[in-house]
């Protein structure tokens, strides 16, 4: 059977010239970063090497980046590691409501812990207001949180502009661009962060390794307590094969980018266009332009996500949704909820998301199979009734 | 999600999907919000469950559940019928994910609110025979 892969949000696959950097670092090279004999000093020249690549990727120096488990590590580092070395300062920290789990559950945590914090609102498109920030902002404001771009929407967060507001107002800014890192260009000087957390796996890269981005002079608590790895602020040997996979993978990112950026956004829209021929009732959630090149979130009106989802995979194609059925919860997706889009639209929500590795005849697949699907679930469908 | 090999048979070929002209029973359950409408229609002669059919807007196992409780349902007595269980329904399918049994519940509650429909239509019928008013 054919089989096409439209869920690179979720995890990519990892680049085979990612895979063929990282093998010599298992049984090669193995040293301990930490050693001072010729074993361990291979390992951390190229752990060193990594880290500058990623460094020269997003604009920071190469003391500033801290490698982690992956991007909810960096989340939770970033977040608690800022709310408690400052919480003599003020308790108060401004979120969105739309932000990835690793940092919404982290905000909420501390919340149990006495700390206040806003979850700001988005407009439809699910796009954070600035002046929202900037009115949030209190004597007790130690950290402000917002994601770059959105996991399910692929909405882009004017994340630059909101960096200015925290800047002048002297606030700590971190952001989550797991998202974004790899997809759009990324600078933490142009985008005014203090703190930025990427992952691994999102970009061909192998899972189980991230990095968080630490502005120099911010004072950070750690999370992980031991030894004194990355300058005492994330202790723990080194996992170095992922971190030469995630400096490879890097480094292969900042050479295709933008190329791949260009084929797929136009994949996208051609996928957008043809589903808009041929099934009526469907809406596009997400910004219509500033959003990432690779992400359409469409709700399938009258039906629900999870019986798309799992009918395309009898056809071979893996896909998600914010179906409330899919997240092994009982509500819809907490991102649609948060841009007003109604429960049971929210439920019929499918999320594609492109990689470089998808063709012209991989969406003619879709655009084949899809319209069929969804007109024998909307015939089932009670709320169907009474249409043609 | 691990669904059944039965759940996956029932969700690709639902048994008994549609509309029914003049159901003598009309069971509508559930919301958007939990993301699960079903909707079971029954038809009832000398007592006996002779057709059912349902209309579901939901995910997997609320279709699986939906064709199964019509099958199992046809060809029972009303009080047989009202003894199936979403128990019953899930077992039949080969066992449900726990976060999916809400869905057989959703099953059961269809059909007895079909049943219940049956009843009030039922018992208006009597009265319409027997001239009664409903004062």
């Amino acid at each position: 059977m054919r089989k096409i892969y439209l869920d690179h949000n979720a995890t990519t696959p990892t680049h085979p010239e990612v895979v063929k950097a990282m093998l010599p670092y298992y049984n090669e090279v193995y040293g301990n970063p930490s050693s001072i004999h010729q074993f361990g000093q291979e390992a951390r020249k190229v752990v060193d090497e990594a880290r500058e690549k990623v460094a020269n990727f997003i604009g920071a120096k190469i003391e500033e980046i801290v490698f982690t488990s992956g991007g909810t590590e960096a989340d939770n580092f970033a977040i608690k590691g800022i709310a408690y070395r400052n919480e003599k300062k003020g308790r108060h920290i401004i979120t969105s409501s739309i932000e990835h789990h690793a940092v919404l559950n982290t905000c909420k945590y501390l919340e149990g812990k006495g700390f206040k914090v806003t979850f700001l609102p988005v407009d439809k498109y699910g796009t954070v207001n600035p002046d929202d920030v900037k009115k949030a902002i209190t004597g007790e404001t130690i950290l402000i949180t917002i994601l770059h771009a959105n996991n399910e929407t692929g909405t882009i967060e004017p994340i630059g502009e909101i960096g200015s507001i925290a800047k002048e107002k002297g606030i700590i800014f971190h952001t989550d661009a797991v998202q974004s890192v790899g997809k759009l260009g990324v600078n933490v000087d142009e985008l005014n962060v203090d703190l930025l957390s990427l992952s691994g796996h999102k970009i061909y890269g192998p899972k189980g390794i991230g990095a968080l981005y630490i502005r120099k002079g911010t004072k950070i608590e750690p999370l992980i307590l031991g030894g004194h790895h990355e300058r005492n602020r994330r202790a723990g040997t080194e996992n170095v094969p992922g971190i030469v996979g995630l400096g490879k993978a890097i480094e292969i990112a900042s050479q295709d980018m933008e190329e791949e950026n260009k084929k797929e956004v136009n994949l996208r829209d051609k996928l957008w266009d043809g589903l808009n021929q041929k099934i009526d009732s469907i809406q596009l959630n997400g910004h219509p332009e500033k959003r990432l090149s690779n992400t359409l979130n469409v709700s399938f009106k009258f039906v629900e996500g999870e019986s798309i989802i799992l009918n395309l995979d009898l056809q071979g194609i893996a896909v998600s949704s914010g179906s409330a059925c899919t997240s092994g919860s009982l509500e819809p997706s907490h991102v649609l909820s948060a841009m007003g889009v109604d429960p049971a639209t929210s439920q019929g929500s499918v999320r594609f998301s492109l990689g470089k590795d998808n063709t012209e005849d991989d969406i003619g697949y879709v655009l084949e199979v899809l319209p069929e699907i969804v007109s024998r679930l909307r015939a089932m469908s009670p709320l169907y009734k009474g249409r043609k | 999600m691990q669904y059944s090999e039965k759940v996956m048979e029932h969700f690709k070929n639902p048994r008994n999907v549609g509309e029914m002209k003049d159901p003598d029973g009309v069971g509508h359950v559930g919301n958007p919000v939990c993301g699960d409408i079903m909707e079971l229609y029954i038809k009832v002669k000398d007592n006996i469950i002779v057709d059912a059919k349902f209309k579901t807007f939901g995910c997997g196992a609320a279709i699986a559940t939906s064709s199964m409780v019509t099958e199992l349902v046809k060809g029972k007595t009303v009080d047989e019928a009202l003894t199936v269980s979403n128990r019953a329904v899930a077992e039949a399918l080969g066992g449900l994910p726990p976060i999916k049994m809400h869905c057989s519940v959703l099953a059961e509650e269809a059909l007895k609110s079909a049943i219940d429909d049956y009843f009030k239509k039922k018992e208006m019928k009597n009265e319409r025979k027997s001239g009664k008013s409903s004062k």
